[in-house]
């Protein structure tokens, strides 16, 4: 799509994107050069002398268990955030689009924390689920259960889940809300009069009308648990324990920040800009198809 | 409503009632746990009535901070999280809305190459190349200021082009006319194309609001030193051992401190959050 009508300038248009052109080539291309760059180099252990290896950062990495381990760890969390917030949004937006009385009331109190920063999110379960002075491992002390996300590898991951889960309900409800409000209540009607009952008129009409949205939430809370996640997993598990919550994203940063492995932090980082690249790209597609309903 | 089915809309009622309650009890927790004592947080099982500590909690967090963790004064925090969460909105519209109406009312050789240049930010997200980022940082001595901390994440791909899309849409004959009558790109822009853009900067404003006051990973690396530290960065500084050694009590009062303004921003400002939220990721 193209305008018809332009102006003619030969140094104001370059003007106008100069302020743009000079941040992101500053502050995203040349970093991410360097860390392709980095990739290839092993820096011995002073910092002082680096070496061009080649693929070996790449080698190494997948030789690495931890790293082989810290996919996998982000697959099932990634799976866990995206399905859990996905199923329990779908559910609030649907009896929220039936009810007709408080909708906008039940709207803005299910909407706020979207405004939490994950780090803080993170905060407030940690504090919630403690060990030894939490609210709800008094609960599930009384249940029987013995809860200490702190040593216990599924405990610290099911406690970061929740709470990615908490703070993206509402981000999901919003969109399926929209995508609810936007099918034809004559096709629902239709359904009614032909005797189809509420539950089979919602998988048969409205879940199939909605998938485009359901997709479109998918690759949107997958991008997010790869990588808003960071300060939840920062801010209460740090990875641990035993690497159980260690993320990709989190991984990165530990060793590049923490262990100071330039090379190895630095392919890493090169593995999820193609991760990026694909959802980046999936993500557009389906946007594509969540117009056409 | 497409049939009357009281016992559904009833259950309706019960699963909303029970998810804003889910939603909200840690906010619950955070904000009783705000108003007691050390001593009265460490209790097991903890109590779930309001204490009498509010004022004195609060006041101490925002005056001193903790005294196991973090000793710097949440109030400069929550300046330093403002700052951040007006510039990058402000920085991010003013440079994404120039450089889309040069790329939208402009040709000009190298039009595609910059829409790709900015098109492939998209893809490269702090995270992914966080040590780099940071040595260019370090050696622009950007380390520690408010413009090491707001000025790398001003440029974004998505608001470009939703001023894009935006422009898009304005008729053509608005251009027309406006050349018809001999003004000047400029002055089309300022007395034609801003004006009409106000509702689509509200949206952006509110959802960048929210994006910079809950940045983490980049003020973790960038603001190393105490006075630069953000309310979001403080909490986690505060948290120094497990469990029982931290000053819960001074830790929730900070949070709730940290979640208010971005809350009320979403709540008050809702028409213009949910049409950023829309809009932004089309």
């Amino acid at each position: 799509m193209e305008k018809r009508v332009v102006f003619r300038s030969a140094w104001l248009p370059y003007a106008l994107v100069a302020p743009q052109i000079a941040i992101t080539l500053v502050f995203f291309f040349w970093p991410a050069a360097q860390a392709v760059w980095y990739s290839f180099q092993l820096q011995d252990a002073f910092g002082l002398k680096t070496q061009f290896v080649g693929l070996q950062n790449f080698a190494a990495l997948f030789k690495d268990s931890n790293y082989l381990d810290s996919f996998k760890v982000t697959a099932v969390f990634s799976a866990a955030v995206a399905v859990c917030g996905i199923a329990i949004s779908l559910l609030l937006a649907t009896m929220a689009d039936r009810v007709l009385r408080g909708a906008m009331a039940y709207k803005t109190l299910l909407i706020w924390p979207y405004a939490v920063a994950p780090a803080v999110a993170g905060v407030l379960w940690a504090f919630m689920f403690a060990p030894s002075i939490g609210i709800v491992t008094y609960v599930l002390k009384g249940m029987g259960i013995d809860w200490n996300w702190i040593i216990k590898g599924d405990q610290a991951m099911l406690l970061v889940v929740i709470a990615s889960v908490w703070k993206q309900i509402s981000y999901n409800f919003l969109f399926f809300l929209a995508g609810l409000q936007s099918i034809p209540k004559s096709l629902i009607e239709a359904a009614a009069i032909d005797g189809a009952g509420p539950l089979r008129r919602f998988w048969t009409i409205v879940f199939p009308l909605l998938s485009p949205t359901t997709f479109f939430l998918l690759v949107v809370n997958c991008v997010y648990a790869f990588f808003d996640t960071f300060g939840v997993i920062d801010a209460t598990t740090q990875g641990g324990p035993a690497q159980a919550t260690n993320i990709l994203v989190y991984k990165v940063y530990h060793d590049g920040v923490k262990a100071a492995d330039l090379g190895g932090s630095s392919a890493q980082s090169v593995i999820l800009m193609f991760i990026v690249i694909v959802l980046t790209v999936a993500q557009f597609r389906f946007i594509e198809r969540k117009v056409q309903y | 409503m497409v049939e009357n089915r009281p016992w559904l809309t009833a259950a309706s009622h019960a699963v909303l009632i029970l998810g804003v309650l889910a939603v909200a009890f840690p906010l619950y927790v955070t904000f009783v746990a705000s108003t007691q004592s050390f001593e009265q947080t460490l209790q097991m099982p903890m109590s779930l009535v309001p204490g009498d500590q509010m004022v004195k909690n609060y006041s101490q967090v925002l005056g001193a901070g903790t005294t196991t963790g973090s000793k710097a004064a949440v109030s400069s925090m929550l300046v330093n999280s403002l700052v951040m969460a007006l510039a990058i909105p402000i920085g991010k519209t003013a440079i994404s809305i120039i450089s889309a109406f040069a790329i939208v009312y402009f040709r000009f050789p190298l039009r595609m190459f910059f829409f790709w240049m900015i098109f492939i930010t998209l893809m490269l997200p702090v995270e992914v190349r966080i040590i780099p980022t940071f040595k260019v940082i370090a050696d622009l001595g950007m380390l520690n200021t408010y413009a090491g901390l707001t000025v790398p994440l001003i440029a974004s791909a998505t608001a470009t082009f939703l001023f894009r899309q935006f422009f898009m849409t304005i008729p053509d004959e608005l251009a027309e006319a406006a050349r018809v009558d001999g003004a000047s790109p400029m002055r089309f822009f300022v007395d034609v194309l801003l004006p009409l853009s106000k509702t689509t900067m509200a949206a952006l404003f509110v959802i960048q609001f929210i994006y910079g006051w809950n940045q983490y990973l980049w003020p973790l690396l960038i603001a190393t030193d105490e006075s630069m530290y953000t309310a979001v960065i403080g909490i986690k500084r505060m948290i120094v051992g497990s469990d029982a050694a931290n000053e819960w009590n001074l830790i929730m009062a900070t949070a709730i401190l940290a979640m208010l303004p971005p809350a009320l921003v979403v709540m008050l400002m809702q028409k213009w959050f949910v049409k950023g939220l829309v809009e932004t990721e089309k």
